[in-house]
């Protein structure tokens, strides 16, 4: 809790999103209070065919916090990620051992309806997706077609207070009925994250959210990651170390299918336990 | 003698390459990497100008010969018998001297002629060997011309690239010009026909019953020609197609991108595939001698009289015809849509069916009406389904149980059989054309429009 309230002061205090992403020591305190377990992964292989993506991996998943999987390309973040909303399932050939449960329900077993799991487990793309649609129909998308707004005007709300959680509302506001696709790339990822949020879901998760876009829009989006946190749990892959120091509290190194080393982040990035994880994080490779 | 000439000119380019090529070796000796071209744009630069001239100049005089010897001839007959004359009497005469020259005698020819036609026979030998000398000595002029050229630093590679453009540029205007020719013939012998039959009559009116006499002797109808029972009869039969057609096409291909794996896909496709390459004359004994009995067979087992060659089977089988082209088009624009924007709505927990029916369908729409108007046009355009199994008989009906008739199969049956190009039962058909062009033409670009935006929004 203390950590939370530190972060807020300060970011009352500094509106400017280059200063938005607190200093390193602040946000990724080794002493602060663990948060209870969102979702925990035990020894989940996955394969694309006959080729092995992921190794065994283990790892938990701490709510109301950001936890960050990095790595070099190919190394299985994304693939890992993808297996917490079974988009996996997708791909023909894909199959998923081990196991993966979100708030203590495996959601690989066979009963479990995928569909409601998406509907639990948000995602945000790498490159912004909206549907050709107006910005109000992007986002009421999922509100709608879960049945989540009971009338026309539960509707504007969902709409109105997830586009505001997606700091997007001042921007759009005056123009709800012109389509998505006209709005910058940054606009349009913080839509993709509204469309998210309007779900109402309990974990996001977010595959490299920022890496199409201009520094500015990609402060903006980290800002954003770190509003959310206090009620969210979110899961971001990056290609950028600077990006999972600035906004993460658990960051996961994975190299060549296997989770090599995870823990706090300024653990990580300051002390790290693996020869690999030091050698990536100078830059040695990757 | 023609193709002697074509032979010798052939032989004359190659050995212009050959020689051409070895200049360029030769240079490549002297100067190395100095010398601007290879030594093959060095052959193909004196090849070019040695065949391409004397081409023209070969086809030109096959295409003047002829008329300057008419001429000729014409001038050297007693003035009795050509003057005062009419241009079709002449062009007789001239005829009857070919014939005779070539040994075709039918009747007893008047001396003048026998004496013509032996003048005309040592004319065009004449003219054959000057033609044969005037291409070669063109030739070998050229390869002295092109082969003094050749240098080091001369710039043969862009002398035959210039050449290769001309061709391309050459080509395309042959296809522009055969594309307006056919138009402006249609126009022109469409105009003869509205200065015959006004186009209120023919654009509005009711009645269509074109087999007019057109000898004294032949006992048939007056003649009308309002054109409205074909429209209508035509776009009832397109309809009948596009209702098959397009829901089949269009969740055929919904099922093969979005549901069918691909074990089942790989063998739908090719299945689909074929009915594209059937010829359209099977489907059109198909239509006579399969679906038109069994439609008749069900109708009259339900009480319900449905004529022999009814507008249901015809449309039927056509709507099969176009339906591997609906769903090709559809299987396009639906994969055309970025795999990004599946992934978002699956991923906010939509089904797959919301998926398609909510983004992907939205979202491919343009390409799909698109390929739709396409189908469209063809269906309107397609003339052996309709004429095997449609009917004749212009009824204005829009029962789809009854006959009625098309604007091609009227075309078809206007043109066969006994024609006189200046009566309006047979330009009648060139005014059914240029409808039919201007309708299909105009669908098929609007089409392309509507496929080419929705391609741009995603590129």
């Amino acid at each position: 809790m203390k950590t939370r309230e530190m972060a807020t002061g300060q970011d009352e205090g500094n509106g400017t999103p280059a200063s938005s992403g607190r200093s390193f020591a602040e946000n990724q305190r080794l002493d602060r209070e663990p948060n209870p377990l969102k979702a925990t992964a035990r020894d989940v292989c996955v394969f694309y065919g006959e080729k092995q993506a992921l190794f065994d991996v283990n790892l938990d998943v701490e709510d109301r916090s950001v936890t960050a999987l990095i790595g070099p390309s190919g190394c299985g973040k994304s693939t890992f990620l993808r297996c917490l909303n079974r988009m996996n399932d997708t791909i023909a050939g894909t199959r998923v051992t081990g196991r993966i449960e979100l708030d203590g329900r495996d959601i690989y077993e066979p009963g479990l309806d995928v569909v409601e799991l998406r509907a639990r487990v948000g995602m945000v793309f790498q490159k912004p997706n909206p549907f050709p649609k107006s910005i109000f129909d992007n986002v009421a998308y999922g509100a709608r077609i879960h049945g989540l707004a009971g009338d026309k005007s539960d509707l504007e709300e969902i709409v109105s207070t997830s586009l505001q959680k997606a700091s997007l509302w001042n921007e759009v506001k005056d123009r709800l009925h012109e389509p998505g696709t006209g709005l910058s790339g940054g606009q349009q990822q913080r839509l993709c994250i509204a469309r998210a949020i309007a779900v109402s879901p309990e974990l996001i998760l977010m595959d490299e959210p920022a890496s199409a876009l201009d520094p500015i829009a990609t402060a903006k989006i980290e800002e954003l990651i770190d509003e959310l946190k206090e009620n969210y749990c979110i899961v971001i892959v990056t290609h950028s170390m600077q990006q999972a120091a600035r906004v993460s509290q658990r960051t996961a190194f994975f190299h060549l299918g296997n989770l090599v080393e995870v823990g706090p982040t300024e653990q990580i990035f300051t002390n790290p336990q693996d020869q690999r994880t030091l050698d990536y994080i100078t830059g040695r490779f990757g | 003698m023609a193709g002697y000439a074509f032979l010798a000119i052939a032989v004359l380019s190659i050995v212009a390459y050959f020689i051409g090529q070895s200049a360029g070796r030769r240079f490549q000796a002297q100067v190395g990497r100095e010398v601007h071209s290879l030594p093959v744009y060095h052959g193909a630069f004196v090849a070019v100008w040695v065949g391409i001239p004397a081409l023209i100049l070969v086809l030109l005089w096959l295409l003047l010969q002829g008329m300057v010897i008419n001429q000729l001839l014409l001038a050297s007959l007693p003035d009795d018998m050509t003057n005062g004359v009419s241009s079709a009497r002449l062009s007789l005469l001239l005829s009857e001297i070919h014939n005779v020259a070539a040994g075709r005698i039918f009747t007893e020819p008047s001396p003048a002629i026998v004496e013509a036609a032996e003048r005309y026979a040592v004319w065009e030998r004449i003219a054959r060997w000057a033609m044969l000398v005037v291409g070669l000595s063109a030739a070998i002029v050229a390869l002295f011309v092109a082969r003094s050229r050749l240098a080091p630093r001369f710039r043969a590679r862009n002398g035959f690239e210039l050449f290769v453009s001309g061709l391309m540029i050459a080509c395309s205007v042959a296809a522009i010009l055969v594309t307006i020719g056919i138009v402006a013939s249609l126009v022109f012998e469409a105009m003869r026909f509205f200065a015959i039959v006004p186009p209120t009559e023919f654009f509005f009116g009711l009645n269509w019953e074109p087999q007019m006499p057109i000898r004294a002797d032949q006992v048939a109808g007056a003649g009308a020609f309002g054109a409205i029972p074909i429209f209508v009869g035509t776009l009832l039969i397109a309809f009948i197609a596009m209702l098959v057609a397009t829901p089949i096409g269009l969740f055929a291909a919904i099922y093969l991108v979005e549901y069918a794996d691909s074990r089942v896909r790989n063998v739908v496709k090719p299945l689909l595939e074929i009915l594209a390459g059937i010829p359209t004359v099977v489907y059109g004994f198909f239509a006579v001698l399969t679906v038109a009995p069994a439609v008749r067979e069900a109708g009259s087992a339900m009480g319900i009289a449905v004529s022999p060659n009814s507008a249901l089977a015809a449309g039927g089988v056509m709507g099969i015809m176009i339906l591997p082209f609906i769903s090709s088009l559809s299987d396009d624009a639906l994969k055309a849509v970025p795999r990004a924007m599946r992934d978002g709505a699956l991923a906010l927990g939509a089904t797959r069916a919301e998926t398609m029916m909510q983004v992907l369908l939205p979202a491919a729409l343009p390409g799909i009406v698109g390929g739709i108007l396409l189908a469209a046009s063809r269906a309107i355009g397609e003339t052996m389904i309709v004429v095997m199994a449609a009917g004749l008989m212009a009824t204005l009906t829009l029962n789809p149980l009854d006959s009625v008739t098309t604007v091609t199969v009227q075309i078809v049956t206007l043109l066969i059989g006994d024609t006189e190009f200046d009566s309006p039962k047979t330009l009648a058909a060139f005014a059914l054309g240029l409808v039919l062009f201007v309708v299909t033409l105009s669908l098929n670009i609007v089409a392309l429009k509507i496929v080419q935006r929705y391609r741009e929004s995603y590129e």
